[in-house]
C-alpha cells in the first residue's frame, strides 16, 4: 500500500513550503526517521522526516518548487507498485499535475530555468529582461489562472503566484489582477521614475534588475502591511539619560566574560517594566484583549534577506548575562537561517534597535500579535543643563509604537517612564 | 421602416426576387392553392401563376431532386419544406447533390437553390418533429446555412440567399411566423450572408444566439441587467459562413462567453464556436466558455418533460453567473 508524503505544517504561519533540497532520489529505500528533504518555510529551513519505511516511488516537486500545505511531495511504497491512482488523485486539489506524463513534462518545465534546454530557455532569458517574469507557472508550482489573468499579469509585470485567486479552486481571474493592481499601484507609481529612465541614457547607472520576492519577504510584506493598515498606531518618544547605565555596563563587563550590550540592558529594563504594565504586554483578539502573564521579548535581527525576530522567553526572570548570551546565540542562528519556528514564536513585546547605525530615533511597525514595539535609537553626546550649568551628557531616545485599540496614550507614557527610571537607575533593576 | 410579421417579411423577399428575376420560382407542399402552410407564399400564385408557384406531392426527395435539377440547368428554385424535420427525406439531394455538384464538375455547374422552411422545436410536437438541423447542414462543405431571429434579418438575408449561386438552407420557425418587427423598406434591401449583428451592447459577457435562442438571450440579458450584469448579444444570423471576427472582437471586450444553441450538444454549432473562441481568443478569456443547448436527448412529448428539455432563461442566467464568477 503506497503512502503519500504531504507538505507538513512546519510553522504556525506557513502556507506553503519550497523544497530546498532532496536528500533522497526515486528508487531509494527509506526508513522511518530518515530526513528526506529540506523545506524552506516562511521562517526557516526545516527538515522533513519520513514516518514510514519503503521505497521512494515518486518525487513530485523539484528543488526550488513551492508546494502548498498538504500538497503531495512524494510517494513511498513497495517496489514496482502502481501509484497512478494516487498521482491521478492529486489533479484536483494539489498544485501538481496528474498523470505521469504530465508530471514529467512539468518537471521539464520547472527545470528549464536552470538547464540549457535550448528553445524554452532562450525565451525565458529574453523575457526576464523585460519587466515581467512569466515564470509563475514553472518555478512556483502550478498557478491556476484564467488565460486573460495570465496575460494581464504579464503585461503589468505582476508575479501571478503572488495574486490570490478568487475563482473556483483558487483560480486567478481578471478581477483579482485588477484588484491587485489597485492595492499595489501606489508602490509602483513611486518606483517608476527611477526605473523608467530617460536620464539613464546620459548617466552611467547600475543595471536595473528584478529581484524575486522570497518567502521571507512575502511574509514580512504581508504581516507588516496587515499590522500597519489594521492596527491604529501611535507613537511616543522619551529621552533617557544613559550615564548611569553606561557606568553600570562598564563595571559589569569588567567582571564578566559575557559582554553585556546596551540592547541587553534595554531588553531587561523593558521586561521588568512589562511586569508592572501588563496592558502593554498584551494582544488584541477582537472580543477580548489578552494580557499575558509571561514576558517574552522578541528582538529584531537584521539579516541579508530581511528581518527575523527571535524571542527571549521569560526575559523578566533572566539575568543580564543570560539575556546577552541568548540574544547572541539567537542572532547567530537567525543570520544562518537556522532558527527553529518555536524560537520565533510566542513573543509578547518586541524591541528594534538601530542605535548602532547612529539613528537618533525612529518609529517601528508593531509586530503582530504584540500590542507595542519599542524603537531604540543611538546614545548621543549632548549638552545638558545640570544645576544651572551646561555639561556634557549621554542621551538615548526610545519610541514606543502602540496599538491604540489596546493601549492609550497615558498608559504608554507610564510604561515609558518606568523604562526610563529603570535605565537611569540601573540598580533598581535588581529589586 | 414598416412593421411586418416574420411571414410577411419572407413573402416580401420572395415576391421582390420573383418580380426582379423570372428564373426564380417557388415549389413545395401547399405553397400555391393553399397560399402556404404558414402563409409565407400568400398571394404569389395569383400574381405569378402556376408555372412559378408549384404545389408538389408529399414527396420531399422527389421535389428536392426536381429543384436541384432545375438549379443545375439555370433556374433559381426556392424549395419549401413544411419543416426541416421532413427535409431529412430529401437529405440525399441536399447533401450529396446540391452541395457537391459544383465541386465535382470542377465549377462548371452551379446549384443556385434555396431550401427553406421552419426548423427546430415548435413546442410539444414529439421527437421526430423537433430537431434543429442548422448545425448538421453546416457540417457539409458547399452549403450555406441561415437561421434568423427577426423579420428584418429574414427579409434581407432571404433575398441574398435567392441571389446566391450556391445552395442555401434558409431556416425559420413555426413559433416565429407571427413575430412582428420593424423591417427596412429600403428599396432592394439586402443583408450580406455571413455578417452577424450586435443586437445588444454590453461589457460583461458575450452571448452568441441565433434563431429562437436569440429571444431567450434577450430575456436573460434583461434579467441579468437588473443584477448589474451587462450582456452583449451577437446574433450571427448566418450559421455558415460564421461571422467569427465579430464574436472574437466582442469577447476581447467582455472576456467571457456563453453560447446558445437550439441543437443537441455533441458536435453542434456551440461546440464548434467554443473551439474557435478558445483558439482565437485564448488570452482574452477569463473563464471557460459555457453553452446552453438541448440535452443529448430526443424531444419528449409530455409538457413537464418538455419544459425541462428545452433551454430556459434560467439556464442562460446560470451560465452567465458561472462565467462571471458570480455564483
Amino acid at each position: 500500500m503506497a503512502i503519500k508524503i504531504e507538505m507538513p505544517k512546519l510553522s504556525d504561519t506557513m502556507e506553503e513550503g519550497v523544497i530546498a533540497k532532496w536528500n533522497v532520489k526515486e528508487g531509494d529505500k527509506i526508513s522511518a526517521g530518515d530526513i528526506i528533504a529540506e523545506v524552506e518555510t516562511d521562517k526557516a529551513t526545516m527538515d522533513v522526516e519520513a514516518f514510514d519505511d519503503g521505497i521512494l516511488l515518486k518525487i513530485i516537486p523539484g528543488e526550488g518548487d513551492a508546494v502548498p500545505l498538504g500538497g503531495l511531495i512524494a510517494v513511498i511504497g513497495e517496489e514496482g507498485e502502481d501509484i497512478s491512482d494516487i498521482l491521478d488523485g492529486t489533479e484536483g486539489g494539489s498544485s501538481e499535475g496528474s498523470s505521469k506524463e504530465e508530471n514529467d513534462s512539468e518537471k521539464e518545465d520547472s527545470s528549464s530555468g536552470e538547464n540549457k534546454e535550448s528553445k524554452k530557455d532562450n525565451k525565458s532569458d529574453e523575457k526576464s529582461e523585460k519587466p515581467s517574469d512569466s515564470s509563475s507557472s514553472s518555478d512556483n508550482g502550478r498557478v491556476k489562472a484564467s488565460p486573460l489573468a495570465k496575460k494581464m499579469a504579464e503585461d503589468k509585470g505582476i508575479d501571478i503566484s503572488s495574486v490570490e485567486g478568487s475563482g473556483p479552486e483558487g483560480r486567478v481571474v481578471k478581477k483579482d489582477i485588477e484588484d491587485f493592481k489597485e492595492s499595489a499601484s501606489s508602490g509602483s507609481g513611486l518606483s517608476k521614475p527611477s526605473g523608467s529612465s530617460d536620464h539613464s541614457k546620459t548617466f552611467e547607472s547600475l543595471e536595473s534588475k528584478e529581484v524575486k520576492v522570497s518567502q521571507m519577504r512575502k511574509v514580512i510584506a504581508r504581516r507588516l502591511s496587515e499590522s500597519k493598515f489594521t492596527n491604529p498606531h501611535f507613537y511616543e518618544t522619551i529621552d533617557i539619560d544613559m550615564k548611569a547605565a553606561m557606568a553600570a555596563r562598564s563595571s559589569m563587563n569588567e567582571a564578566n566574560d559575557v559582554k553585556i550590550s546596551f540592547n541587553d540592558i534595554v531588553v531587561k529594563a523593558c521586561a521588568i517594566a512589562l511586569t508592572r504594565h501588563q496592558a502593554i504586554n498584551s494582544s488584541w483578539h477582537d472580543d477580548v484583549i489578552k494580557e499575558h502573564g509571561d514576558v517574552h521579548v522578541a528582538v529584531a535581527v537584521a539579516i541579508d534577506e530581511g528581518l527575523m525576530t527571535p524571542v527571549i522567553n521569560h526575559a523578566d526572570k533572566k539575568g543580564l548575562s543570560q539575556i546577552s548570551a541568548e540574544t547572541r546565540e539567537l542572532a547567530g542562528l537567525a543570520r544562518d537561517r537556522k532558527l527553529q519556528p518555536e524560537q520565533m514564536e510566542g513573543s509578547t513585546f518586541t524591541i528594534s534597535n538601530l542605535g548602532m547605525f547612529g539613528i537618533e530615533e525612529f518609529t517601528a511597525i508593531i509586530n503582530p500579535p504584540n500590542a507595542c514595539i519599542l524603537a531604540v535609537g543611538a546614545i548621543r553626546d549632548v549638552p545638558v543643563v545640570e544645576n544651572g550649568a551646561v555639561v556634557p551628557g549621554k542621551r538615548m531616545k526610545i519610541t514606543l509604537s502602540s496599538d491604540h485599540r489596546i493601549v492609550d496614550g497615558a498608559k504608554a507614557a507610564q510604561f515609558l517612564n518606568t523604562v526610563r527610571n529603570l535605565l537611569e537607575n540601573p540598580l533598581s533593576m535588581l529589586l | 421602416m414598416a412593421e411586418l410579421q416574420f411571414r410577411e417579411a419572407i413573402k416580401a423577399a420572395i415576391d421582390e426576387e420573383m418580380a426582379k428575376d423570372e428564373k426564380v420560382f417557388v415549389m413545395g407542399e401547399e405553397v400555391a392553392e393553399y397560399n402556404g402552410a404558414y402563409k409565407t407564399t400568400e398571394g404569389l400564385l395569383d400574381k405569378y401563376g402556376y408555372k412559378r408557384v408549384i404545389d408538389t406531392p408529399i414527396s420531399e426527395l422527389g421535389f428536392a431532386g426536381i429543384g436541384v435539377g432545375a438549379a443545375m440547368n439555370g433556374l433559381r428554385p426556392i424549395v419549401e419544406f413544411m419543416t426541416f424535420n421532413f427535409a431529412v427525406l430529401a437529405a440525399d439531394q441536399i447533401i450529396n447533390h446540391a452541395s457537391k455538384v459544383k465541386y465535382m464538375t470542377g465549377g462548371q455547374i452551379s446549384c443556385p437553390i434555396v431550401f427553406r422552411g421552419p426548423n427546430a422545436s415548435a413546442g410539444q410536437l414529439g421527437a421526430t418533429h423537433s430537431v434543429a438541423y442548422d448545425s448538421m447542414y453546416a457540417h457539409f462543405p458547399g452549403l450555406k446555412v441561415i437561421y434568423t431571429s427577426e423579420p428584418d434579418d429574414a427579409k434581407g438575408l432571404l433575398k441574398s440567399a435567392i441571389r446566391d449561386d450556391n445552395p442555401v438552407l434558409f431556416m425559420e420557425s413555426e413559433q416565429m411566423y407571427g413575430l412582428k418587427g420593424e423591417v427596412s423598406d429600403e428599396d432592394d434591401y439586402i443583408i450580406p450572408i455571413g455578417k452577424g449583428k450586435i443586437k445588444r451592447e454590453g461589457s460583461d459577457v458575450t452571448l452568441v444566439a441565433h434563431g429562437k435562442m436569440y429571444h431567450l438571450a434577450v430575456k436573460a440579458a434583461e434579467q441579468l441587467a437588473k443584477d448589474g450584469v451587462e450582456c452583449e448579444i451577437i446574433d450571427p444570423r448566418t450559421v455558415k459562413p460564421l461571422d467569427l471576427p465579430m464574436i472574437i472582437e466582442s469577447i476581447k471586450k467582455t472576456n467571457r462567453c456563453v453560447l446558445l444553441d437550439e441543437a443537441h450538444p455533441f458536435g453542434g454549432l456551440a461546440a464548434e464556436v467554443g473551439f474557435l473562441v478558445q483558439r482565437e481568443a485564448f488570452d482574452y478569456l477569463d473563464a471557460p466558455v459555457q453553452r446552453v443547448t438541448l440535452p443529448d436527448v430526443c424531444a419528449p412529448f409530455a409538457k413537464n418533460l418538455f419544459d425541462l428539455w428545452y433551454p430556459s432563461v434560467k439556464q442562460v442566467v446560470d451560465a452567465v453567473n458561472q462565467v462571471t464568477y458570480r455564483n
